[in-house]
């Protein structure tokens, strides 16, 4: 069985939101985080909106040494930093330590260092001006670069560690978190995902010819999941971090408990029968989502909410295919289903763990947050399961139990199960 | 440029790197970077990266490592300022 893992804290910082209370509020009225980026059009890119936050470096006093923000360019570290030490907050505890926190540990993912702010590292040495480099460079492009900070400013002496699974990871490392507490590794393990889309990673998108186009001039309405008129994902950026307790340690602190992960699992469909670098394999995602109803110990009947993946592409479909499959419920027995992608875009690496604070606090609250854009959905996912599944208004209902999974390039998938704390 | 004008220009290049704003303000020519001021050594780098550009001067590794102290700074910095005007 294992120890029983709850979520004690919660931050983040998202394109429509930063911080708990204004996440909530967004994600409760249905507000976009979407907006026009003059400097795309300049560029040429097709898809010329994005999923900001609005962030101010200033903010980041109030987190960190000046010593330590002086010089820290990367804005990936920058949003999990926030979103880490909110979470940490939350959860009743303290920044400061004299001693390392042997019992805790962190497991923080991204995809790729801010390459905007290595531009300046690039040019330096192409102009053989190396010497001038400094000493903060390394620990920013290095890929633990955000777990580094976060775990210094909190003195965690257990496991620290970073992943990276593309649009998959945010999941992954919560399940990864979750695996230490539950199998007796960790007291408390802090979790989460950072990205920041920056203008190139941004383009290499934009070549693929995956993000939507077709909206720039009304930004709000870009991110289309399951609609008819989705035409590709909007890139966002974010992070979002949970702070994850064995049960009976959170409980001897008194903590305040927002909830359980029930269990999970993360797999490949190993770029076979279908799946490819960019495409996931149905074998290999319905896998993942079994697997994680058998850890958590629940029926398929149990979902009441589905946390899709959902990023408005033809994808989508598929994916919604891919739950009927797994769960053996489609029609008017699918489970409620939504999209946080719909009002602040696909943030990738952050994805994950955005998603999953947004699927707890709709536990926590018990409402539903709806999938705005979705006034015409796909035909062909309606054929699939009923319209009212799929929410274009805020429903208030009691949520016990949440699915929530991703899936990212290279064939990788994650799925939690997530509960109401009882 | 006297030595006292040398260190108080100094005290603006070494601040962002200390959180030890007292101390700081009291600098003298026998102050530890490392020990008095608690800076991070990494970050003894940037500090010379930072007076190079502010005096207009090259400090090489050697010299940079002779660096450990406001009197050894205040040395080498003269020194390469005097250089700069013969």
């Amino acid at each position: 069985m294992g120890n029983r893992v709850v979520v004690t804290g919660m931050g983040v910082v998202s394109p429509n939101g930063i911080g708990i209370p204004a996440f909530l509020h967004a994600i409760q009225n249905g507000i976009s985080g979407i907006k026009f980026m003059p400097h795309y059009h300049e560029l040429k890119f097709s898809c010329q909106v994005a999923g900001m936050p609005d962030f101010k470096w200033d903010s980041l006093t109030n987190y960190i040494s000046e010593v330590t923000l002086h010089g820290l360019k990367g804005t990936n570290i920058a949003y999990g930093l926030m979103a880490a030490l909110d979470a940490w907050k939350d959860s009743g505890m303290d920044y400061d330590t004299d001693e390392p926190r042997w019992e805790t540990g962190c497991v923080f993912g991204n995809s790729i260092a801010d390459t905007e702010a290595m531009r300046n590292v690039i040019n330096r040495v192409d102009n053989k001006e190396v010497k001038k480099l400094g000493s903060r460079v390394v620990e920013q492009a290095m890929n633990s670069g955000v777990t580094s900070y976060i775990s210094g400013r909190l003195g965690f002496g257990n496991k620290v560690l970073t992943n990276s699974a593309a649009c998959a990871t945010g999941t992954q490392a919560i399940l990864m978190g979750y695996e230490y507490i539950k199998h007796g590794y960790a007291k408390r393990m802090l979790v989460g995902s950072a990205e920041h889309v920056d203008t190139y990673v941004f383009g290499a998108f934009d070549s693929m010819r995956v993000l939507s186009r077709k909206f720039n001039d009304s930004p709000e309405k870009a991110s289309r999941p399951m609609s008819a008129t989705a035409g590709g994902f909007i890139p966002g950026s974010g992070a979002g971090a949970l702070v994850l307790e064995d049960l009976d340690f959170a409980l001897a602190r008194g903590a305040k408990i927002y909830a359980e992960v029930l269990g999970g699992s993360t797999n490949s469909g190993g770029q076979r029968l279908g799946g490819t670098m960019t495409a996931a394999s149905s074998a290999g995602v319905l896998r993942c989502i079994n697997e994680s109803l058998v850890s958590s110990n629940i029926n398929p009947n149990q979902i009441d909410l589905i946390s899709g993946h959902l990023t408005a592409t033809n994808a989508d479909r598929q994916e919604i295919q891919y739950w009927c499959d797994a769960l053996d419920r489609r029609g008017d027995n699918f489970p409620t289903t939504n999209s946080l992608k719909s009002m602040i875009g696909h943030s990738l690496s952050a994805a994950g763990s955005i998603e999953t604070v947004a699927s707890i606090l709709q536990i926590v609250h018990s409402f539903v947050h709806p999938n705005i854009n979705l006034d015409d959905p796909n035909p062909e996912i309606t054929k699939l399961v009923s319209v009212d599944s799929l929410p274009v208004k805020m429903i208030k209902k009691e949520v016990n139990i949440v699915a929530k999974a991703n899936f990212g390039f290279g064939d990788v998938n994650s799925c939690l199960i997530l509960s109401k704390f009882n | 440029m006297t030595r006292q004008e040398i260190l108080n220009e100094l005290k603006k290049v070494i601040s962002p790197y200390t959180t030890n704003k007292e101390m700081l303000a009291q600098i003298n020519e026998d102050t530890d970077l490392l020990k008095d001021l608690k800076i991070n050594s990494a970050n003894l780098v940037d500090i010379i990266i930072d007076a190079e550009a502010k005096y207009d001067i090259e400090i090489d590794y050697d010299e940079a490592d002779k660096m450990m102290n406001v009197g050894s700074c205040i040395d080498v910095i003269s020194e390469k300022i005097g250089q700069k005007q013969q």
